[in-house]
């Protein structure tokens, strides 16, 4: 309010304009921004849109053909198989990160109120997996499942749970495949969880803790009536984000399976990449991508609604 | 007294521990197997966690001699250093104005570059690539310089809009009756106040684009003009033959000043990842 004041006091003259000092000196800011992204994200969402209706070739833009790319693609095995794939991978995924992140929390919560010597290096060590490039330590894993030597393997066979190295084929085999690849999503994926959700806890009041130990409810009730409602905001913040993630991952089934054995471990970035960009067929391959919109638009949606009641508060 | 306190600290330590293991392993495992003589590292008597034989640096002076690791190298330091320093820029004057200036379609604004923020960069790979060809930047790096920004200034916006929001609106004021503009108060004022909102989003962008892969191997094919993760990934493995040493040293290479940057920055690092989250 006393802006509006102090911006009205250098008054140069021209009392009426069209647009004020203020929001011209806005658009200017804005300005590089806005074309960025309506370059690099707004055309291509609009080239998206096209080519997806389209018969377009490499090196050739083709011509439209409606909806006939999505009604193919439902109709394909392979592409039925990548949505259970998706659906299968996002699913576990998640909710193997939220029960895991939410102990881990719990723990560094733990850690945090006894004050207890190392809580600073531990919290900073289990990021790890999320800060380095997925790319590189999923070549890591790749060596840890690799058929002859894996590592994973030798300890199973010195538990005496398999009898040979080479008898899980991590890689080879549909249902390890499709384990394998939720396994690396899972590694990379708990540490932001726990980081998160860490951060919900510390917010939460002692003094709410305190009145219900006074009030004699058990460590059990506590977690239950305090905890997990005030958690829930972050809770699904984080949910919703991991979702996102984990639907349009690419880089942990490209370079572990590119989507094999038998197109078990197929995600609809992979299927996408290699139907639009190593076959060529890139009006086939946008549409690929392009299913997953209805799931952001749907996560975009619960998100902002979020937002805005933290905001409310 | 001490007693009680070891009773309470024990099972914490002993629950942590497997998370710790776990999260940690693949990385131990990384380093030991690139230090691995390749007769070590194919030997299936041998104890795989610890060396049996000295270890060697020859995976790698292999990846410097015999491979184009360090142009590659070269190559994602450019790209993130140029593409991190064109989102900074660019988010430091749009958040600005989203967060403090009055402008019609302000919020509106606000919000599309939120929901741009959630598209994630496989959404779009295809017809970007399409752009990218037209621009005439195929096969560049540049054509990373230029897209990168694409999913940086969503997110680095967001972020110092936040942190804007928090600068009192008085200290802009007082400059602004002194004499000062608008971008005299953001440069003279704000921007001194939020160096470490600055400086977190500076951090993320950089390793948002370090870590770039999607792009990295869609938009770019020639040896000389690839960054990290598509070289080691792609020219390391040749037909079905896996130089895992090499495979190895390149991925923890790859790792090192990610992890060094965070080591130092720590703190940064963790109100970013709660401010907004990362991708």
């Amino acid at each position: 309010m006393s802006v509006v004041a102090a911006r009205a006091e250098p008054g140069r003259g021209r009392r009426r304009r069209l647009v004020s000092p203020e929001a011209a000196t806005a658009y200017l800011l804005v300005a590089p921004a806005v074309a960025i992204l309506l370059l690099l994200v707004g055309y291509p969402c609009v080239l998206a849109l096209y080519l997806s209706t389209s018969n377009a070739v490499v090196g050739d833009l083709g011509r439209f053909v409606g909806p006939a790319q999505f009604t193919r693609l439902l109709g394909q095995e392979i592409f039925q198989q990548t949505l259970r794939n998706t659906a299968i991978y996002a699913v576990t995924a998640v909710s193997v990160k939220v029960v895991l992140g939410l102990a881990l929390a719990l723990i560094l919560a733990g850690f945090g109120r006894h004050r207890l010597p190392g809580s600073r290096l531990i919290r900073a060590v289990i990021l790890l997996p999320w800060i380095v490039p997925t790319a590189l330590s999923t070549v890591g894993w790749k060596w840890m499942f690799e058929p002859q030597f894996s590592v994973i393997n030798w300890v199973l066979v010195r538990l005496g749970a398999i009898a040979y190295i080479s008898d899980l084929q991590w890689l080879g085999e549909t249902a390890l495949a499709r384990a394998a690849v939720i396994m690396v999503n899972i590694w990379r994926g708990v540490p932001f969880f726990a980081i998160n959700l860490l951060a919900g806890l510390i917010a939460i009041p002692d003094e709410l803790y305190e009145a219900a130990e006074t009030d004699g409810a058990s460590p059990l009730a506590r977690f239950w009536f305090i905890t997990l409602p005030l958690l829930r905001p972050v809770l699904a913040t984080v949910v919703l984000f991991s979702l996102i993630m984990t639907i349009s991952d690419f880089n942990i089934v490209y370079v572990l399976t590119r989507g094999g054995p038998l197109n078990s471990t197929h995600l609809l970035a992979t299927l996408a990449h290699q139907v639009g960009l190593v076959t060529g067929e890139i009006g086939r391959g946008a549409a690929v991508s392009l299913f997953m919109l209805p799931f952001l638009m749907i996560i975009v949606f619960y998100q902002m609604r979020l937002m805005r009641r933290k905001w409310e508060w | 007294m001490v007693a009680a306190r070891v009773r309470r600290a024990l099972p914490l330590y002993l629950a942590v521990a497997p998370f710790v293991l776990s999260l940690l392993f693949p990385f131990y495992w990384m380093v030991v197997t690139s230090l691995k003589q390749n007769s070590e590292l194919y030997d299936l008597q041998a104890i795989p966690f610890w060396f049996r034989v000295r270890p060697t640096l020859a995976h790698y002076a292999y990846l410097f001699q015999r491979t184009a690791f360090a142009t590659w190298l070269g190559n994602t330091a450019v790209v993130a250093v140029l593409s991190t320093a064109i989102a900074v820029v660019i988010s430091v004057l749009a958040a600005y104005a989203l967060a403090r200036l009055r402008f019609r379609g302000g919020e509106t604004l606000g919000a599309m570059i939120f929901a741009v923020y959630l598209v994630p960069t496989t959404l779009l790979f295809i017809p970007l690539a399409q752009v990218v060809r037209a621009l005439n930047l195929g096969d560049t790096r540049w054509a990373l310089i230029v897209t990168y920004p694409t999913f940086l200034v969503p997110f680095a916006t967001w972020l110092l809009m936040s942190y804007f929001r928090t600068i009192p609106r008085e200290l802009e004021e007082s400059a602004m009756i002194d004499g000062c503009s608008h971008l005299g108060a953001l440069l003279r004022v704000v921007l001194p106040t939020a160096i470490p909102g600055v400086l977190t989003a500076t951090l993320f962008a950089f390793t948002l684009s370090w870590n770039e892969f999607i792009y990295a191997v869609t938009f770019v094919s020639s040896t000389a003009q690839k960054t990290l993760g598509p070289g080691v990934v792609t020219e390391l493995i040749r037909g079905d033959v896996y130089y895992w040493g090499e495979l190895m040293a390149g991925a923890v290479l790859g790792s090192v000043p990610i992890a060094i940057a965070y080591a130092l920055l720590l703190d940064y690092y963790i109100s970013g990842l709660t401010a907004g989250a990362l991708k």
